[in-house]
């Protein structure tokens, strides 16, 4: 009965051969590897990103005056309404990081050269739709981290010659951060980009059943424009095997995990924020964007300045564009990263400035700490047995604020040097001029330092260093 | 086009061109709806590019005794242009700092470099952003870090024995306060 009703129903709606034509499309038997298996694993996150996001819209206000109020609410009212928000959160964090190796997995097996550039355009399209989801998403979350991030973005375009003023309006939907923003960032993270993301996730798969997959690449085995389509039918029928059921077994292991991943992740960690009402008038706010723009906030605070506008303007463009065309600057030839060194290098070294920026993120460095200078401690041992005209110094040291910057003892802001041992580096001439000049990215302190502050400050700093140190001399003073 | 109907050849162009015409009429008709549908559509989203209302306007900031002489303070208005529902976004605060008698220096909180608040030290007489580590001096001038120029200024006037300051919309680099 049941399989009547089926058999019915498919010859109506043909479904066992759509299925034959998709998953069960032939494929390499060597693509049935576990380096294959990030692209269904970014989709799984896709899938799982949906699903939350729907559920998480039956709640979330998408106003200005409502949006905190509604995600607290979600936080500990809404039964499961936590680990919705968490699920969502750790859906995209999942989905960032693993599309980021199925693309580095693409370019590092070749798999963008012919035949299959327009897989590779249309898979860097889904990044930045994707990055721009992460984007959008984290206003959303509508706290002092989103309205000053958004501060941070129109910043960036309001560097844009001519079009700057006209840019910054139509983003934020009038001439600054309000109600109209919050309601433009959430129809494109609800209706625009997933829309583009559903479509080109379309183009894709569809552009992955017409060329087929890449297959695991073999050192001195060369792409050729004019033979390529024939020794790829010729693999496909010597070892060709169906998608389905024979090569989908990792894929499969894969998202499980993926999924598992998040539901942990989720359960353990819960979900980021809201952190603080987008209040602007609460100026005592330390914004940071989330895990993976950390590298674009590093690189913003490490730019020398004057190539600084250039830069922001200028670089995005080239990034993309250079993007685009890599499967035009190296179209055929090895797909093996065993024969590809730079391409191996360049993998490596993209790693390492993300890695290192990230890091520096984290802690930023170039940050003052704003509250060092009356929280942090001066250290026991600097503070024995001095004069009490050093110790006058030491009290104008943490009272003017120079903590925020420098660090004693290893506490205080890192923007400028630590101070332990500057009497080793600087003569006292050097100190003064230092304090009342400033220079080298150090503010002129002249104008805010009595005199006798500047002495009692400069006989303090020519204490600190260590005992057996001597300290710094005049090179053109007879001792 | 040969068709195995009987007939002359001459009706079956004719049916031809017939519907070749219903299909550019057909066309027409869709392309001229869809350009009509698309003006309002451009319109609207593009809104803001028409400035048929200024996004600068004068707004009180309080009685002058608010804000003694040699000191910067914070002050609080809310935002002209306000919807309402945009709650607590439209609070905007700035920087009074009074030098002597009537004369002011009104400071966005924004930096320069990307927009962050900038908070003032009153010890150290310094403007620190929290972001990416700028500094500015109590004037309003740069002095340390990334930002390409000093702290964007309002406009300001005193009437009626209050401050008042010019603005309305977000400072940025290619259009300051």
């Amino acid at each position: 009965m049941l399989r009547n009703i089926a058999l019915w129903i498919d010859e109506r709606l043909h479904v066992s051969k759509l299925f034959e034509s998709t998953a069960g499309h032939t494929v390499p038997a060597s693509a049935g590897s576990w380096f294959y298996v990030f692209g269904s694993g970014t989709l799984m996150c896709f899938v799982i990103q949906i699903l939350t996001g729907i559920c998480l819209a039956f709640v979330y206000v998408p106003s200005a005056n409502e949006a905190y109020t509604s995600l607290e609410y979600l936080n500990f009212q809404q039964p499961l309404g936590w680990y919705l928000r968490a699920l969502h959160f750790w859906g995209s964090n999942f989905m960032v990081t693993i599309m980021a190796i199925h693309l580095t997995q693409v370019f590092l097996f070749g798999a963008f050269k012919y035949p299959r550039e327009l897989t590779w355009i249309s898979g860097c399209i889904l990044l930045l739709l994707t990055l721009g989801m992460a984007f959008t998403g984290q206003i959303m979350r509508f706290d002092q981290d989103a309205y000053w991030g958004l501060g941070i973005g129109a910043a960036i375009m309001g560097r844009a010659p001519i079009i700057g003023p006209n840019l910054v309006h139509l983003v934020l939907g009038g001439p600054i951060i309000a109600g109209e923003t919050l309601s433009r960032f959430f129809t494109l993270h609800v209706f625009v980009i997933p829309g583009l993301l559903i479509a080109l996730i379309s183009l894709h798969l569809r552009l992955v059943l017409a060329k087929g997959i890449n297959e695991y690449p073999v050192p001195g085995q060369e792409v050729k424009k004019e033979t390529y389509a024939e020794e790829y039918e010729a693999l496909l029928k010597k070892e060709g095997v169906p998608f389905y059921p024979k090569a989908i077994d990792k894929d499969l292991i894969f998202s499980g995990l993926v999924m598992l991943g998040i539901l942990v992740c989720a359960a353990y960690f819960g979900p980021k924020g809201p952190r603080g009402i987008p209040n602007p008038t609460y100026i005592d706010t330390v914004p940071a964007p989330d895990f993976f723009f950390l590298w674009i906030y590093a690189a913003l605070a490490l730019l020398p300045p004057y190539m600084e506008t250039f830069l922001l303007l200028t670089a995005p463009v080239v990034g993309i564009a250079l993007l685009f065309a890599l499967p035009f600057l190296s179209n055929t030839g090895e797909k093996s990263a065993r024969r590809r060194p730079m391409a191996v290098l360049g993998v490596i070294l993209i790693a390492l400035i993300l890695g290192t920026l990230t890091h520096l993120g984290t802690y930023s460095p170039w940050s003052p700490h704003m509250e060092a200078w009356s929280s942090d401690p001066t250290p026991v041992q600097y503070v024995h047995g001095r004069s009490p005209l050093e110790l006058q110094g030491a009290l104008v040291l943490q009272n003017k604020q120079c903590r925020n910057c420098h660090s004693l003892g290893g506490e205080g802001g890192l923007r400028g040097p630590a101070l332990d041992g500057v009497a080793t580096r600087l003569t006292r001439d050097q100190l003064i001029r230092q304090v009342i000049q400033g220079g080298g990215n150090m503010p002129a302190f002249g104008k805010n330092l009595a005199p006798q502050e500047v002495t009692a400050l400069v006989a303090f700093m020519q204490t600190l260093r260590p005992a057996n140190v001597p300290a710094a001399r005049d090179s053109t003073v007879k001792q | 086009m040969a068709t195995n109907e009987p007939g002359s050849t001459r009706t079956t162009a004719a049916a031809v061109s017939r519907r070749r015409f219903l299909f550019l009429v057909g066309g027409a008709l869709n392309v001229v709806a869809a350009t009509l549908l698309a003006i309002p559509v451009i319109g609207y989203v593009f809104s803001s590019f028409r400035r048929n209302v200024a996004s600068q306007s004068w707004i009180m900031l309080g009685a002058l005794e608010n804000f003694p002489e040699n000191q910067t303070r914070l002050a609080t208005y809310r935002n002209p242009y306000t919807r309402p529902w945009d709650g607590t976004t439209s609070n905007i605060p700035c920087w009074v700092r009074r030098l002597t008698g009537e004369k002011f220096q009104v400071f966005a909180i924004n930096c320069t470099h990307l927009g962050c608040p900038v908070r003032w030290f009153e010890e150290s007489h310094l403007f620190m952003c929290p972001c990416h580590g700028g500094a500015y001096y109590d004037d309003g001038s740069q002095a340390s870090g990334p930002p390409p120029r000093g702290l964007y200024e309002y406009e300001y006037k005193i009437e009626q024995a209050k401050l008042w300051v010019r603005g309305g919309q977000l400072p940025t680099l290619s259009e300051p306060l």
